[in-house]
């Protein structure tokens, strides 16, 4: 059959790969942008255009924003600023009133899913509700990864090829239809044959395809992910996108002949000509700009605080005295800010650090037994090295509950009668006394602390499947110098240098891996942590790094260490290597840590609204360290929820600003990067994880149905790849519910203190990186380290931002301020 | 009258704790969950030491007569109560399992916004089990088992704003509803049986169940696979099955407590507190082990291709179910009771730490994976593997067996009455019903060959009425009136067999008016605001905006399908009482169109109120979540 050159499949496949949810199985979960696809566009065109295309809400609710406003949490004044710079001076009044007053309207109605509804009008058909339970249930048994005992019992050549075979050798069957059977048997068939069928006009056949893949966006979504990541599921599966139009349409087919039978035709007919199609721009709604200017005073109304408290920095260099009793380097991540601010606080002279939390160091992790090799880096980072573990006593223990037995016949007939018992038992224990359970995620099972690793390379041409084992002293020395010279900590080392890793621990919980390093693709980073250290204590390397400019004195040793956010536990490695000296200022440091992990937990336990706050530090600290533990516990931790600042500089310019834990901190040092060379590593980092993190949380706040999971109550584990709501439903990407519910929907803010011309040079390096500041989709503020002036980054320029913001508050009783609310709290020096 | 205070209590404190739970205000979650905790708390000491001092006594079944609801003489309505060891078990195990779901539903449901919702279902749903657990009678079990056919529709559609579960719960009523008209026709035929309201311990008393049966042998045995029906449709055996898993849609402990562990294992009670009158009916006996049979070879291999956990559970749970119908054919109570408390304690862990399954496996898998594990299937014939694996992806086409067999035809015969609008139902229907009545009044004048047939023509005209009540796309409101109107069918058609009290049809239709303004009011209003998202063909979620109206005509829609608060309820059961012996049609058709009636409200209220709002000025949830 000829088709006409109008339609061109290659094409609107990878169309839709790029708009449908990027999200991997659940085992390597990692934070994106949610509408990633629309990054080419300013962030509020593209998100009116996602709302018009596919329905979904993107901005917070009015009533919301209007409830802030009279709450005092939207700034009046910097609601007319924002008001006057994006329309006039002269329409002020008019505008104000509508954000106001104007009453709750519909969003347009969303151009997908027009073509579809078609069926139901003129056929009176509900072709979803006829075709998705068979293409879920059969999409699902092909992929699953462990659930079902009796796998899809066709050696895996792809889905078409396994449901040909099924079909052909069967007396059971799920295509009835002759024809459709006939379009199934014929090699040749293409889908374009199918659409013709279906669609019959050409014009139309990739927007109909939109609208059927988007019907159920979570397994096109995942189909998609996995022809193009295959490696992400451990017992590997051949599938396309491709396969799974063509099995959709074939099924389309069958429901059609087997409802209708000879009595309907294709939709070309009844496609009014006026239909939209799918992606046209969109054209101005004044509803849509309402919600716009509303966000905008949202952001401002905190960043205004923000960048006026940076500019109250010290303003003279103070050169410390003495040196430091220990550094402490941490994740950039969010939960780092207030461990940070804590451990400080009870040992004021240290300094801490923080850095994308893999440490310089891409590389796999392959666990001893383990079968596979896992990734310890950032996601886009392809890895050449392999770290390989051995001498480990890690074992992990067995659950009969997930056993395959108990839902056999006599196997769930004496499990039933004997263990049911014991279940009944175990549940109590687990509800009045949690404990440690087979079932748990422990961020310190990811390695057993005393096996040995191997760090340094002995034969650069001995590979493990085709990666380097261990890394070369010259590439342990340019890691460590890249890692030193970013964070500017290239002199006045302590005797101590902590290099902490950070994980998280939870029971229950499908997203466990989105809790953990996103830095180390959502694994704990203790082996980087590990690595990172034993490269720092290498003496060859130091001998490099000397000859670079970066004196690491003799009595200077690094130490690895994790930090679990969940229970706000710490523990540290190899302490063996430690001189007798350090051992002893290990001991009264270990003191600093623990009391700072007890207040960080007394902190944290303000937003857990089931724990009192005001008790005692130990107490609280205690029942924080059971929510890891609990069944019934969905929110174990905040993980990043209330994230809204990204700061890049030195710590000693934001160590007087209480931040609540909303900030990924990343220390740098502009004077010994005058060229920005550091800076454009660091920022290529952070725009993508931090800001993919932040609007991940972003839309599944304001979008929780469509672009968030929804509750996670009800969620049900498909596969071991996904979660779907119940038995039926379609798999549901983005958070859940439970992850965002204190989230507050800001864009985040990125300051960085350097000199316009040199950030600009830096982030222009990269057009991917650039994207993201020139888009809009993270802010961009300047923070001139002489003049501390502010440039705020806008229209591809830096500007001159002077905040509205005249004082800022400094709070004396930090503690108690904190046990009175659970609220979002706004920026306070600390005094 | 230890006895009697004790076993009351066990149903007067949920039912206190429930009233309770309704009229706490919603912003107090603790308040919630300390009620229900309290209570439950309570409940479970004293279940546990009133075991403990019957068992010392000498477990001897008690009855309590409870509460007359009506009398007439020939006529008793009562509620009955009754505790045996059947009862002892049921009631300890479900007090355990909702004592710690209660505990662990206060933490896990925090900050859900439905969470007053789900506590007032929750002991709404415990007061239903206790109720059905410690039924003395028919008419008893029924009040519970209603009771909790509701309870599990709000349960399922907990997330009433998400189209799949709102579905879902409607379909599961619905096959609830069908096993209803067994226990229906079981309390009918046990009436002329008995020939009065009997108590199950009656049962006991082998030489009276043995003289009656002797008798009437052909009844016996119908109400033997009556109650069949009823405990297969509530066990989800065949041909029910499907329902079980399409009901894992709420929050997991719900799931847990409710499909996972006890709900479910309500058609095991039915036959156990029914296997004295029974167990001499070998047919019977045959029927019910073979149910069970049948269900665990063809449940089994469905668990085995289930790749989603739920519904795993949901199947495995099922099969065993299937065991537990061999094990009371063959009149092994005591092993049932193990079975039952083993495998409602086993599902409702597994339900529990279901989420934890991706950690737990991913990592078994991590450092234990071998590629394609062979399985017992793989050494079959490959074209019997293959059938075998696509039938049970396929469930074994159980979920399109209703749709095809049961709700499909009467859509078609409802479809036939598409001619009836709102406009011109009193046009037909008055006129109609008049002359009706005018025959009733003036039975003289009809030969004496119809006159036997008359009632069974109502009862088939009322019947239609429902059919179409049920298939209705268009007009709410004539859906509405449509169940009402075959009420009155079912008064006249009855009216017809013998000159009776006129307040007995009094005390059948009061319930239905008032219920019936009550909800006909609510759905005018409705239209009156939403003139144009107002029908029946798809879902609307106004509940969104009219929570309140919402509430409103669920309770009226209950008052009209004759739930157990309206005397509707007891009306049912009395004029039942009045269908002769040898009008299975009659009685067939009154029960029908009672359970169609039920499910055609149940629709009205899902598709008006519940499912995705249909305005977009908030999210709203994509139509496959």
């Amino acid at each position: 059959m000829a088709h006409p050159v109008s339609f061109d499949l290659q094409h609107t496949l990878h169309e839709l790969g790029h708009y449908l949810p990027a999200q991997a199985p659940l085992k390597d979960f990692v934070h994106h942008n949610t509408l990633h696809a629309f990054q080419r566009l300013p962030f509020h065109k593209a998100v009116q255009t996602a709302s018009e295309n596919f329905g979904y809400t993107v901005y917070w609710n009015l009533e919301k924003y209007r409830e802030l406003y009279h709450r005092n949490k939207i700034n009046p004044e910097i609601l007319d600023r924002i008001i006057i710079s994006h329309k006039s001076a002269d329409e002020l009044s008019r505008w104000r009133h509508l954000l106001l007053h104007s009453p709750l309207a519909e969003f347009s109605e969303p151009k997908i899913g027009q073509l579809r509804i078609l069926w139901k009008k003129h056929f009176n058909l509900n072709l979803d509700k006829e075709v998705h339970q068979n293409l879920f249930r059969i999409i699902s048994a092909y992929l699953d990864q462990g659930i079902s005992i009796w796998n899809f019992p066709v050696e895996s050549k792809g889905l078409v090829a396994g449901i040909r075979t099924l079909e052909k050798n069967s007396f059971s069957s799920f295509i009835k239809s002759k024809r459709a059977r006939q379009l199934l048997f014929n090699n040749q068939t293409k889908i374009e044959d199918l659409l013709d069928v279906l669609v019959g006009n050409t014009d139309r056949y990739a927007q109909y395809l939109f609208d059927q893949q988007f019907a159920h966006p979570g397994w096109s979504g995942m189909v998609s992910v996995l022809e193009n990541h295959p490696e992400s599921l451990l017992d590997k599966r051949v599938i396309t996108l491709k396969d799974l139009i063509f099995l959709e349409c074939i099924l389309e087919i069958d429901a059609l002949d087997r409802r209708r039978g000879s009595n309907w035709s294709a939709l070309a007919a009844y496609i009014p000509d006026h239909l939209p199609g799918i992606l046209d721009a969109p054209i101005y709604s004044e509803i849509i700009e309402i919600h716009k200017l509303w966000q905008e005073a949202m952001e401002w109304t905190y960043y205004d605080q923000v960048i006026k408290g940076l500019q109250l920095g010290p303003e003279k260099e103070e050169k410390p005295t003495t040196t430091p009793p220990f550094q402490a380097l941490f994740c950039i991540d969010d939960r780092s800010c207030s461990i940070r601010r804590y451990v400080e606080r009870f040992a004021p002279n240290a300094s801490t650090f923080g850095t994308a939390g893999f440490f310089n160091l891409p590389f796999y992790f392959q666990p001893e037994h383990g079968k596979f090799m896992t990734k310890v880096c950032p996601a886009p980072v392809t890895p050449l090295h392999v770290i390989k573990e051995s001498e480990s006593k890690l074992r992990h223990q067995k659950d009969a509950h997930f056993s395959k037995h108990t839902k056999g016949i006599f196997g769930g007939w004496a499990i039933s009668q004997t263990m049911g018992f014991w279940s009944a038992l175990k549940l109590a224990k687990s509800i009045f006394l949690p404990s440690e359970t087979p079932a748990m995620v422990s961020s310190f099972h990811h390695m057993d602390p005393n096996g040995k690793l191997t760090v340094s390379c002995k034969n650069p041409d001995h590979k493990h499947h085709g990666l380097q084992i261990g890394f070369t002293v010259s590439e342990m020395a340019a890691a460590m110098e890249g890692l030193l010279k970013s964070i500017g900590l290239v002199a006045d080392f302590a005797p101590l240098v902590y290099i902490m890793g950070h994980g998280a621990s939870s029971v229950n919980n499908t997203h466990y891996a989105g809790y953990d390093c996103g830095a180390c693709s959502g694994r704990s980073g203790s082996v980087n942590a590990r690595v990172a250290a034993q490269i720092g204590n290498n003496p060859e390397v130091r001998i490099i790094l000397g000859e670079r400019g970066i004196q690491i004195p003799h009595t200077t040793q690094f130490v690895g260490g994790l930090h679990d956010t969940t229970r706000d536990e710490m523990v540290f490695f190899d302490l063996k290597v430690l001189s007798g000296v350090n051992r002893v200022l290990h001991e009264q440091n270990l003191q600093v840590f623990e009391t700072a992990l007890d207040y960080n937990a007394k902190e944290r336990s303000r937003r857990f609204q089931t724990i009192n706050s005001k008790q005692a530090v130990k107490k609280v600290h205690d029942q924080v360290k059971l929510r890891a533990l609990s069944l019934f516990e969905p929110r174990p931790e905040w993980n990043h929820a209330t994230n809204a600042l990204c700061i890049v500089g030195r710590r000693e310019n934001n160590r007087h600003l209480f931040l609540d834990k909303r900030a990924f901190l990343n220390s740098y040092d502009y004077r010994i990067d005058p060229e920005g060379t550091h800076l454009f590593g660091i920022l290529k980092a952070v725009a993508p994880v931090c800001g993919g993190i932040n609007l991940e949380y972003y839309f599944s706040k304001v979008d929780n149905q469509r672009l968030g999971a929804g509750s996670k109550l009800p969620h049900n584990v498909i596969g071991l790849i996904g979660v779907a709501n119940g038995m039926g439903g379609d798999l549901r990407t983005g958070l859940p519910q439970q992850m965002v519910d204190i989230h507050d929907p800001l864009r985040i803010l990125i300051t960085v203190e350097h000199f316009p011309e040199v950030i600009l040079k830096a982030i222009q390096t990269s057009q991917s990186t650039y994207e993201w500041f020139a888009n809009d989709w993270v802010k961009l503020v300047c923070i001139n380290p002489e003049s501390k002036q502010a440039l705020v980054f806008r229209d591809e320029r830096f500007e001159v931002y002077e905040p509205i913001t005249q004082t800022i508050r400094s709070v004396h009783d930090l503690d108690g301020l904190l046990e009175s609310t659970g609220e979002n709290l706004p920026v306070f020096l600390i005094a | 009258m230890i006895h009697q205070l004790t076993i009351s209590s066990f149903v007067i404190l949920p039912l206190l704790a429930f009233v309770i739970s309704l009229l706490l205000p919603k912003s107090k979650e603790s308040g919630f969950s300390m009620v229900a905790f309290g209570m439950i708390s309570l409940q479970l000491l004293t279940v546990t030491g009133y075991i403990g001092y019957w068992m010392l006594s000498g477990s001897i079944p008690i009855d309590i007569p409870e509460l007359e609801l009506y009398n007439n003489g020939d006529y008793r309505f009562l509620l009955d109560l009754y505790f045996d060891s059947i009862a002892a078990v049921y009631l300890w195990v479900g007090s355990f399992i909702t004592f710690l779901i209660t505990r662990y539903s206060r933490f896990y449901m925090h900050l859900e916004s439905g969470y007053k919702r789900f506590f007032n279902t929750l002991l709404f749903f415990y007061l239903a089990y206790s109720l059905t657990v410690l039924a003395g009678n028919f008419e008893t079990l029924f009040f519970g088992w209603e009771m909790l056919g509701i309870s599990s529709f709000l349960l399922i559609a907990f997330y009433r704003d998400r189209y799949l579960p709102v579905r879902n719960a409607v379909k599961v009523f619905s096959i609830y509803r069908i096993g209803d008209i067994g226990i229906i026709l079981a309390m009918w035929a046990s009436h002329h049986l008995w020939h009065e309201n009997i108590a199950f311990i009656s049962f006991l008393d082998e030489k009276l169940v043995a003289h009656h049966l002797v008798a009437h042998e052909g009844t016996g045995l119908f109400i033997a696979v009556c109650l069949l029906v009823a405990a297969a449709a509530k066990s989800a055996q065949l041909p029910f099955s499907s329902w079980l898993p399409r009901a894992m849609e709420g929050p997991t402990p719900s799931s847990a407590i409710f499909y996972g562990s006890l709900s479910v294992h309500f058609g095991v009670f039915l036959l156990l507190r029914t296997y004295p009158f029974w167990e001499h009916q070998l047919i019977a006996r045959i029927l019910i082990g073979l149910t069970g049979l049948i269900t665990a070879l063809i449940a089994y291999p469905i668990a085995r291709v289930q790749s989603t956990i739920k519904t795993q559970i949901a199947y495995a749970s099922i099969a065993q179910i299937g065991i537990m119908f061999i094990e009371v054919a063959l009149g092994l109570e005591t092993l049932v009771l193990i079975h039952f408390a083993g495998n409602a304690f086993l599902r409702t862990y597994q339900l529990l730490v279901s989420p934890s399954v991706v950690a737990y496996m991913i990592r078994d898998k991590f450092y234990h994976f071998k590629p394609r594990e062979i399985t017992l299937e793989d050494t079959f014939p490959k074209k019997l593997e293959y059938s075998l694996y696509m039938l049970s992806l396929k469930e074994w086409n159980l979920d399109h067996f209703f749709n095809k067999w049961v709700f499909g035809p009467v859509k078609r015969v409802g479809r036939k009455l598409d001619f009836l609008t709102p406009r011109n139902l009193m046009f037909i229907f008055l006129p109609v019903y008049a002359f009706g009545l005018l025959l009733y009044f003036n039975q003289e004048y009809i030969p004496m060959e119809v006159l036997p047939y008359m009632p069974a023509l109502f009862g088939f005209l009322g019947m239609l009425l429902v059919f179409k009540a049920f298939s209705e796309r268009t007009y709410p409101r004539l859906a509405l009136m449509l169940v009402m109107a075959n009420h009155f069918w079912i008064a006249l058609a009855v009216s017809f067999n013998e000159r009776f009290d006129y307040a007995q049809t009094q005390i059948y239709l009061s319930g239905v008016i008032v219920a019936g303004v009550i909800g006909y009011w609510a759905l005018n209003s409705l239209r009156k605001n939403e003139p144009n998202h107002f029908d029946l063909n798809k879902y609307h979620g106004h509940v969104y905006e009219y929570p309140k109206l919402a509430l409103v005509f669920l309770i009226a829609a209950l008052g009209v399908m004759g739930f157990p608060i309206t005397p509707t309820f007891v009306g049912v059961d009395l004029l039942f009482s009045h269908i002769h012996e040898d009008q299975y049609f009659l009685a067939a058709f009154d029960a029908i169109s009672f359970v169609f009636g039920g499910i055609a409200l149940i629709r009205i209220y899902a598709r008006l109120f519940l499912g995705p709002h249909v305005k977009n000025y908030h999210p709203t949830a994509l139509k496959t979540s």
